[in-house]
């Protein structure tokens, strides 16, 4: 097994619960070493992949390969992968050392070894000294702590976490997305992680698959996710998006022009390659676009640095605004009917203060900021 | 009353009022006074049970040699020891299996465990006579297999509440401790014993000891299942009551009652009384 062949393979997997298709011919690859992540909303299926290559469901069709072996006949118990699971599913009438020592008990690894590596795990997770303790003596996250130990405790090739940061409250999810990365780092196990949180996936990940529906929408890193959505889906799910419908007018190798009715037109520094005088959507991130106060030609001026032939410009009325310490958003009519939103950061204390209710605005964004997409 | 003054009432502290107080003690004697009132009355000088005429202990010696009372009460516990053992297998069966599976069927099944609980104890009596004499069950067994029909007829109608116990713990069974199990390598076998059993020993606990008070002092189902030579307790009771209640029968309840007790306080300190109630 050389290091760039996957350590999971999918290959055309549905999953059908009677009528219900959960996932639908699902084909992907997962490398050794890997953070990889499985995003979407609930019910696209996310889940049900995962078990599927746990073992606790079998798919309908297809085929799930664990470093290269078939595992279409291998219950859960015989797979080299272990699970952390949503509700962290620790024994509650075990110490913390009997839940984490569990699968080395029923492997038949000796009392001397098994202490050592029971103990080896808990100072990884940052949980020495928890040896005696019971799981209802502990918080949320210090028990899905001892659910991740009892896990890589087993050094699987791969470790399936379901929803790991769901249950937890806000400061201690962010905390806990930097720890699961470093310690993916640090034991360099496959991780495969399922969620529905953009941003748990956003800063974990090496590569993200978006599911809808039970397909795979994109696979990508996560920069790329973000910056290059492959669809309308992907492009509103991950982060806050405009999206504008729009015919393109023009599309050259270096150039290309949507007409979006609300907006005007939009123009890009590179082509696009779609149907011409086709229906598109263009997505434009509210953090692209840059707000100007009118008659001073700033906006103008901007625009014309970022795109010669053709300005992304526009005017409008501030609708709405809402506060929110570090950025501030803003919804604003344009003034050809469509509504946009923007999101400006506060750089100082008073920022917020340039702008207000019902002031008129002008704005820019630059021509490679809008990605066009054309489903 | 001035020591119930000492910080003013909080709202809810209804214990501090007098009315309550007064009523928890009401509900008390209810419930305590006729056993309190059996109990001193078997450590009584008179052979009726009307007038205190001062203390003996000369019924227990009395009760105790009454070699046919001792036969009943050894005959009930090894009937409800018997009893309780196998409802709790069949009834945890049971009950695990309407959790589980999905098969056909199943809402008649569900719908019928329970029946042995809701049907009047004397048509399962008469039920019972009929069908051990359908069956033509041997009479002239030896000990303790003469115990056989009686213990059969016990079985069935204590293992239903075992099976409603244990459902409604495995209601709050979290089906992921499970898969963790397996996750971790353990067999089907192995995450049964290591994760399910132990989520459901306080019930187990407590079906057994509803198991083996429910068979220890029934009276109807046994008095048509019980041949001449198979009295238990409270059929024996029944037969000396409907000369005179003597002290002796005093003594022989106090007993028992004390063997209950102890029994159920022995089952319960192994558990840990708050595990009964408390659930994952």
């Amino acid at each position: 097994m050389t290091d760039n062949s996957p350590i999971i393979q999918i290959r055309k997997v549905s999953k059908r619960f009677g009528k219900v298709t959960a996932v639908d011919d699902v084909s992907l690859d997962i490398m050794p070493g890997e953070f990889f992540v499985l995003l979407g909303p609930s019910g696209c299926g996310k889940t049900t992949l995962l078990r599927m290559i746990a073992g606790f469901e079998v798919p309908t069709e297809g085929q799930i390969l664990i470093d290269g072996q078939d595992m279409s006949r291998v219950p859960p118990n015989k797979r080299p992968v272990n699970m952390v699971f949503q509700s962290y599913a620790v024994f509650p009438h075990m110490s913390v050392a009997e839940n984490v020592g569990y699968g080395l008990k029923i492997a038949g690894v000796g009392r001397a070894e098994r202490d050592e590596r029971v103990r080896e795990a808990l100072e990884l997770v940052k949980l020495g000294g928890f040896e005696e303790r019971k799981p209802d003596q502990m918080s949320g996250g210090q028990r899905q702590r001892v659910a991740l130990a009892r896990s890589l405790v087993m050094r699987p090739k791969v470790l399936l976490l379901d929803e790991p940061l769901s249950a937890l409250d806000a400061k201690l999810r962010a905390q806990m997305q930097f720890e699961l990365a470093d310690l993916q780092e640090q034991v360099g196990i496959t991780f495969v992680t399922v969620t529905h949180d953009q941003d748990e996936a956003l800063s974990m990940a090496c590569r993200i698959a978006v599911m809808n529906k039970g397909d795979v929408a994109q696979l990508t890193t996560p920069s790329d996710l973000y910056e290059y959505p492959a669809n309308r889906f992907v492009a509103d799910f991950v982060g806050s998006v405009n999206i504008f419908e729009g015919k393109l007018t023009v599309d050259e190798p270096d150039k290309a022009a949507v007409d979006c009715p609300g907006v005007g037109r939009i123009y890009l520094n590179h082509g696009v390659t779609g149907p011409h005088g086709g229906n598109v959507w263009v997505a434009l991130r509210p953090e692209k676009i840059y707000l100007h106060v009118p008659g001073h030609g700033n906006a103008v001026r901007a625009a014309g640095q970022d795109a010669p032939e053709g300005h992304n410009f526009a005017r409008g009325v501030i609708t709405g605004m809402s506060y929110l310490g570090d950025i501030t958003l803003f919804d604003i009519k344009l003034d050809d009917g469509a509504t946009i939103r923007v999101s400006r950061p506060n750089l100082s204390r008073h920022d917020q203060e340039v702008f207000e209710w019902n002031d008129r605005v002008s704005m820019h964004w630059r021509a490679d900021s809008p990605v066009v997409l054309l489903s | 009353m001035a020591w119930l003054r000492q910080t003013p009432r909080a709202p809810l502290e209804y214990t501090r009022t007098l009315w309550m107080r007064s009523w928890i003690a009401a509900v008390l004697v209810f419930l305590y006074a006729p056993l309190l009132v059996l109990m001193i009355f078997s450590f009584n000088d008179s052979r009726r049970n009307v007038v205190w005429r001062g203390f003996t202990t000369k019924y227990y010696e009395k009760a105790l040699n009454n070699d046919t009372l001792v036969e009943a009460l050894i005959n009930s516990l090894t009937i409800a020891a018997l009893a309780t053992a196998a409802s709790l297998v069949i009834g945890a069966m049971a009950a695990i299996m309407l959790w589980r599976f999905r098969f056909r069927l199943k809402g008649v099944v569900d719908g019928t465990i329970s029946l042995p609980i809701i049907v009047p104890e004397i048509c399962l009596g008469v039920a019972m006579l009929i069908f051990f004499a359908w069956v033509e069950w041997p009479n002239n067994l030896i000990w303790p297999l003469n115990l056989g029909a009686i213990t059969i007829a016990h079985i069935t109608f204590c293992f239903p509440f075992v099976t409603m116990v244990v459902r409604s713990r495995l209601a709050s069974f979290n089906k992921e401790e499970e898969e963790a199990a397996k996750d971790l390598g353990a067999s089907d076998w192995q995450a049964f014993k290591d994760v399910l059993l132990p989520h459901m020993r306080p019930a187990l606990v407590a079906g057994a000891l509803l198991a083996f008070t429910l068979s220890l002092d029934d009276f109807v189902i046994t008095f048509f299942t019980s041949g001449p030579d198979t009295i238990t307790f409270p059929v024996k009771v029944y037969s000396m009551v409907r000369f005179s209640v003597t002290p002796e029968v005093n003594a022989a309840s106090t007993l028992l009652i004390i063997i209950t007790v102890v029994l159920t306080a022995i089952a319960l300190r192994v558990q840990g009384t708050k595990n009964l109630s408390v659930s994952h």
